[in-house]
């Protein structure tokens, strides 16, 4: 009898042994399955890309502008591809960046807890919208706003941007420069301050009236298409920002006000220090998200295979790497197999080469910045 | 490589034979492929022709003309459209690999040259149009209107409209590195709607109130001067076909809807010129 149970037992404990490596099993190869495919994403790429080198060799597509794919004898330079990618990410970085990490201290830290459950999902679902309909207003709503009345807006923006920033540098300066007076100091400083206040004035009215004088002759653009980027790159920067913000926890915070910071020093040198790696993640993954957008700039940057003269003129149209890809795929010979078909590949060799690199960077930042936190 | 070249080809000859002889078994399967402009018009002509013969069935692929010439030479398509004829290399493959091609012009396609609206330039030549996209000329000064820089638009690389302007305009030359490509017609229709200093080409079936299509060589864009050959910018669209079809077949009848009264609605309605006259 007893035998008997031990031997019901063991076949029991067979089967869930059994079961449970089977599962696991199951488990592992459906992430091998995750894994996998980015690695014949890859191999499949790689496999495209590389006639493209045996082809036409190395040099021509980093080194010519010369993008003609159709002419005969076609040529393929992507030197101005890649400019015009770099171009229309960095002007993305400029917007996303400042703003997005702005709004992120100020819903971890600032705004009461209500508003910020309130805000935060209202900045995610500008992810939500589609990339078509960000470029469908690109192109109809913006670009001619920017034809228009491109320079006045210009220069309203910057006003925007530059007189609160102004009148802060201004008033940290005067602190900073009077504080080891001792005699007269209050007159002192007035002076000072009307002083840098009137250059503060003049500059911004040299700068308004620069930008306000701009005519915009095309409005699709580096500058349209790295705006509206920006925007879409927002959401990305914010959620990321926000959570390695508050992964820096509520006792580095009590202790800092417990030294008798204010919040402004607990912000600057207590909790943006010790979100540095989660903060560098959030610009990196922003940066991927904005060098791989493709619907966007194929409507709104213009599409000029040229770099602007100079090259940070924002104000030329230029053509991207993603753009390219997906507006010559259609004619390009897949049958044959010819350059113009490979090129297509090695250009987005070069794009998940970039993506791969930015995302490994982030990893680590993302890594560091827990390290740091823990 | 070159193994593999020859057993696809091998293996797209005895494709081939067994398409042939599948074709003629079963004469009811029409399978057209080629041209992206040409395109709309035989599926057009496909739904139309099906609905009046619910027995045939037309199938109707778009991947340019040079794929629609190469499934022709190796016989896995009835009817080959091309907004071009054939090239020198293309017929040559074609009379080895046992097929005559033989084309029968549907339609005209005429390419409008547009621009905004309040632009007083009405007339332009050829040789000037080319001047613009080359880049030799940049302001509209040059052309008798208001001082400013002319921005090009231009079709991406991919399109129809694109090959036709690059060989009845450009002649061999390179487009200047700074026109702005647009995905469609209608995103140039869009952009030159929006820019004063715009300049654009666009089918003669995008031409709206909107923007103003100018003279060239001074002949207006119409479907009368388009038609009659006499616009610059103009050219016909094929169907190519192995050999004159059998008459009274179902290749037959699709390659000559385009003579009827009803193909030539059809042809009108998508925008393209007949080359009848009702």
């Amino acid at each position: 009898m007893e035998t008997v149970s031990l031997r019901a037992t063991r076949g029991a404990q067979l089967t869930k042994r059994l079961g449970a490596l089977i599962g696991q099993g199951f488990l592992l190869l459906v992430t091998c399955c995750a894994a996998m495919t980015i690695l014949f994403i890859f191999y499949f790429i790689l496999k495209d890309a590389l006639p493209f080198f045996k082809l036409r060799g190395i040099r021509e597509l980093f080194s010519s502008t010369a993008w003609y794919p159709s002419a005969e004898p076609a040529s393929f330079g992507c030197l101005a591809i890649f400019v015009g990618s770099g171009l229309v990410t960095l002007g993305a970085i400029f917007c996303a960046v400042p703003l997005g990490i702005c709004a992120a201290v100020c819903l971890s830290d600032i705004v009461p807890f209500d508003v910020r459950q309130f805000v935060k999902p209202i900045i995610e679902i500008l992810a939500a919208i589609p990339s078509v309909a960000y470029g469908f207003f690109a192109l109809v709503v913006f670009a001619p706003l920017l034809q228009e009345k491109g320079g006045s807006l210009l220069a309203t923006g910057a006003l925007v941007v530059l007189l609160p920033l102004g009148v802060l540098a201004v008033v940290v300066t005067t602190d900073v420069a009077t504080a080891k007076i001792s005699s007269n100091r209050g007159r002192i400083r007035t002076v000072f301050m009307l002083v840098l206040g009137l250059l503060l004035a003049l500059g911004l009215f040299a700068v308004f009236s620069f930008l306000n004088s701009l005519e915009i002759s095309s409005g699709t653009n580096a500058l349209n298409a790295s705006i509206i980027l920006g925007i879409m790159a927002i959401p990305t920067v914010v959620s990321v920002c926000d959570d390695s913000l508050a992964a820096v926890g509520r006792d580095l915070r009590e202790g800092s006000y417990a030294l008798g910071a204010t919040r402004a020093e607990t912000l600057i040198k207590v909790v943006i220090p010790a979100a540095k790696g989660g903060i560098l993640a959030a610009v990196l993954l922003g940066i991927m998200r904005a060098i791989g957008e493709t619907m966007v700039v194929w409507m709104a940057s213009g599409n000029a295979a040229a770099i602007p003269e100079p090259w940070y003129n924002f104000l030329e149209p230029v053509r991207t790497l993603t753009a390219t890809i997906a507006g010559d795929m259609g004619e390009a010979d897949h049958v044959t197999g010819s350059a113009r078909y490979h090129v297509l590949f090695a250009m987005a060799l070069c794009l998940l080469t970039f993506s791969f690199l930015c995302n490994l960077c982030s990893e680590w930042a993302a890594r560091r910045s827990k390290f740091v936190g823990s | 490589m070159l193994n593999l070249s020859k057993r696809s080809l091998a293996l797209l000859v005895v494709a081939a034979v067994f398409c042939g002889a599948g074709a003629m078994a079963q004469q009811d399967k029409v399978v057209v492929d080629g041209s992206t402009t040409v395109g709309p018009i035989a599926k057009a002509f496909a739904e139309f022709y099906m609905k009046k013969h619910p027995k045939v069935n037309i199938t109707v692929s778009e991947s340019g003309s040079g794929n629609g010439a190469k499934s022709l030479i190796n016989g896995v398509c009835d009817i080959a459209d091309m907004s071009r004829f054939m090239k020198d290399n293309e017929f040559a493959a074609a009379v080895e690999n046992g097929v005559f091609p033989v084309a029968h012009a549907v339609a005209m396609d005429g390419i409008a040259i547009v621009v905004h609206p309040s632009n007083p330039v009405k007339e332009i030549s050829v040789s000037k149009i080319k001047d613009i996209y080359t880049g030799k000329i940049t302001n509209w000064k040059e052309l008798g209107g208001p001082d400013k820089k002319i921005v090009m638009l231009s079709r991406d690389t991919n399109s129809g409209t694109y090959e036709t302007f690059e060989k009845l305009v450009m002649a061999k030359e390179k487009i200047a590195d700074n026109a702005e490509y647009a995905n469609s017609n209608g995103a140039v229709r869009q952009r030159v709607q929006q820019t004063q200093a715009a300049i654009g080409y666009v089918g003669l079936g995008f031409v709206d109130r909107t923007v103003k299509a100018l003279v060239v060589d001074g002949i207006e864009p119409t479907m009368k001067t388009i038609a009659s050959g006499v616009y610059p910018i103009a050219r016909p669209l094929f169907m190519m076909t192995n050999g004159y079809p059998k008459l009274g077949s179902h290749v037959h009848a699709f390659v000559t809807l385009h003579l009827s009264k009803e193909g030539q609605q059809i042809i009108e309605d998508i925008g393209y010129i007949p080359v009848t006259e009702y």
